[in-house]
């Protein structure tokens, strides 16, 4: 469900475009009634370079958290290749604080479709995997049903709307790995291996799934295309922040009247999300704390949100990131140490294993984190979390080292008091510990 | 070779026609595996034997890829498998006390089964239902926006 903002003149501002506020637009006759695949049929008058471009200069970036242009991801394919080609179309959706791809499954799946073709044409592939993490089985339900009735109708498989453009799209179910949302990983999770991410390079243009050229996206981008194909890359650039354009969808959760998946424009500023999208904090209480963008980012003081919008380059300079726009929000009775050492043992679990940095740092993180807890972390653990942190980061295989570490020195960089607070052999004369 | 397969026809025939989708029997692992899980319940290592001869692929791969993905069991569950998140948004929202309330009523602690075999409680990552925290999954079926009266009403209904 996509909820409206509290604030009705938000509401009237903006019209959806990812998650249009349309009845039934799920089914395949509303959705064509509404323009939908009109994009494709434009894009098949077009030379598939010339799709490619559109793309690029309409300055789309990647919605899966790494924030990557679009454009120059499928610039990288090769134009001939003696191999096939594949596109593989990113539904894990696991990262903590983020549930903005199963609304695009439930009310647009379409819209989906129609760019994952687009893509398709564009890069001269004509195989797209869709991995989708295996909770979500209503919404690979709902995803396949749309998918059955395109078929039925000549928009997927051979001939598509009687051109001589043949592709087609297979739905595979992942099986709970947060690890396979990496593209390296998920390549090897269709594969049929265990989820293990690939060192790099190569990279997956030049070798990627059976060593074949392959680009990775995630869902809400590809959302994005039709889009961009329809009605132009200028109009799309225009939207939003100037450097990072286009329709968002927001997810807000954690202490807020109304959380939910808000869809705005990229841009928006934080505490207007917050308060004017999402009904505010109960009880009025002050923000403690936010994290931005899903659990990978880092965490963000209350009083530094002034100014900080929902885009890469504003989250950049406020020290985080835009991730994948899964904003949590604590108020100021959480406790932070709680919310460090669950984050932390959620990496732990979700570390494949692969590198001895991220397989044993995780666990010492957490393990120390566990300490704190409990009421026996020291004023020297803290150095040592940050240590651990520190020497996990960049020296791993995949990212998921480096999202590991950002939470905790983050909490520690900007929240350091909350951990001497509970250290047992903190300075004497320092406040004590709130009960 | 062995004589019995825990594939039914109409699973046999299900996987061929997915052979079509991959370029590779190795591709139709996961896929196969889904198939044997939601036919038993889940995977014993007669069955992962059965899979690793159907896609000619070794044992020992087969047994790695079980062990490796958490929503795949190698030993049966309980008929309703009750999976509570517990990660940060539905921590802020409560999560704590839907899982005391779970263990309270059903006699167990997460990661265990009640002795009628009717219920296996166990804590998840995050689900993906962060505005709609907190809540707990049984099956593909998502129970959100929890209280504790829904909880109850919940477990009354299935039984």
């Amino acid at each position: 469900m996509i909820l409206r903002p509290v604030d009705s003149e938000k509401n009237s501002a903006w019209t959806r475009l990812i998650v249009p506020d349309t009845p039934d637009l799920h089914k395949l006759e509303v959705y064509r009634a509404h323009g939908g695949y009109e994009g494709l049929r434009k894009a098949l008058g077009m030379k598939p370079e010339e799709v490619i471009d559109e793309v690029k200069k309409s300055n789309l970036r990647g919605r899966g958290g790494a924030c990557f242009p679009t454009g120059l991801k499928w610039s990288f394919m090769p134009k001939q290749s003696a191999k096939p080609k594949y596109l593989c179309v990113n539904g894990d959706e696991s990262e903590p604080g983020t549930f903005k791809d199963r609304q695009i499954f439930e009310l647009n799946p379409h819209q989906l479709l129609e760019g994952i073709l687009i893509g398709c044409y564009a890069m001269g592939i004509t195989t797209a995997y869709v991995y989708i993490r295996g909770e979500y089985g209503k919404w690979i339900t709902m995803l396949e049903r749309a998918l059955a009735v395109a078929y039925a109708n000549g928009l997927v498989g051979k001939s598509i709307l009687g051109t001589e453009f043949t592709t087609d799209i297979v739905i595979h179910k992942g099986a709970g790995a947060y690890i396979c949302g990496e593209e390296s990983s998920l390549m090897n999770s269709i594969e049929g291996l265990r989820g293990y991410p690939r060192v790099k390079p190569p990279f997956p243009a030049q070798f990627g799934l059976w060593g074949c050229p392959t680009t990775i996206n995630n869902v809400e981008t590809m959302t994005n295309i039709p889009l961009i194909i329809q009605r132009g890359w200028e109009w799309y650039s225009k939207i939003g922040a100037p450097k990072h354009p286009g329709p968002i969808l927001v997810g807000v959760s954690g202490h807020v009247s109304n959380p939910g998946v808000f869809e705005m424009p990229t841009g928006e500023p934080l505490l207007e999300i917050i308060h004017k999208w999402a009904g505010g904090v109960p009880g009025n209480k002050r923000i403690k704390a936010v994290i931005p963008g899903g659990s990978s980012t880092m965490i963000l003081r209350g009083e530094q949100l002034e100014g900080v919008r929902m885009d890469a380059d504003s989250l950049k300079a406020a020290g985080s990131s835009v991730g994948t726009a899964g904003l949590i929000v604590m108020d100021e009775e959480t406790d932070l140490i709680r919310v460090i050492t669950r984050i932390a043992k959620f990496y732990y679990h979700e570390s494949c294993g692969q590198c001895t940095p991220c397989r044993e740092g995780t666990g010492w993180m957490w393990k120390i984190l566990t300490r704190f807890e409990q009421g026996e972390g020291t004023m020297k653990d803290i150095d040592l979390l940050m240590d651990v942190a520190n020497n996990i980061e960049g020296n791993t295989i995949c990212a998921l080292g480096d999202a590991a570490a950002w939470p905790v020195q983050s909490m520690i960089r900007r929240f350091r008091e909350e951990f001497e607070l509970r250290a047992v052999d903190r300075p004497s004369g320092s406040r004590e510990a709130a009960a | 070779m062995r004589t019995v397969s825990i594939f039914t026809d109409d699973n046999l025939k299900k996987i061929e026609e997915l052979r079509s989708r991959y370029p590779t029997a190795q591709a139709l692992v996961l896929p196969v595996l889904w198939i044997v899980q939601r036919e038993h319940g889940y995977i014993s290592e007669e069955a992962m034997k059965d899979v690793a001869e159907l896609l000619q692929v070794p044992f020992g791969h087969i047994l790695g890829v079980v062990t490796f993905y958490t929503m795949f069991h190698d030993k049966p569950m309980g008929r309703h498998h009750v999976e509570v998140c517990t990660n940060v948004s539905c921590l802020l929202r409560g999560s704590d006390k839907v899982l005391a309330h779970l263990e309270k009523r059903l006699g167990i602690k997460a990661g265990q089964t009640t002795p009628d075999r009717k219920w296996t409680l166990s804590e998840t990552e995050c689900m993906g239902s962060c505005g709609t925290a907190p809540m707990f999954a049984i099956g593909d079926e998502y129970y959100e926006n929890l209280t504790i009266e829904k909880i109850d009403r919940i477990l009354d209904s299935l039984q």
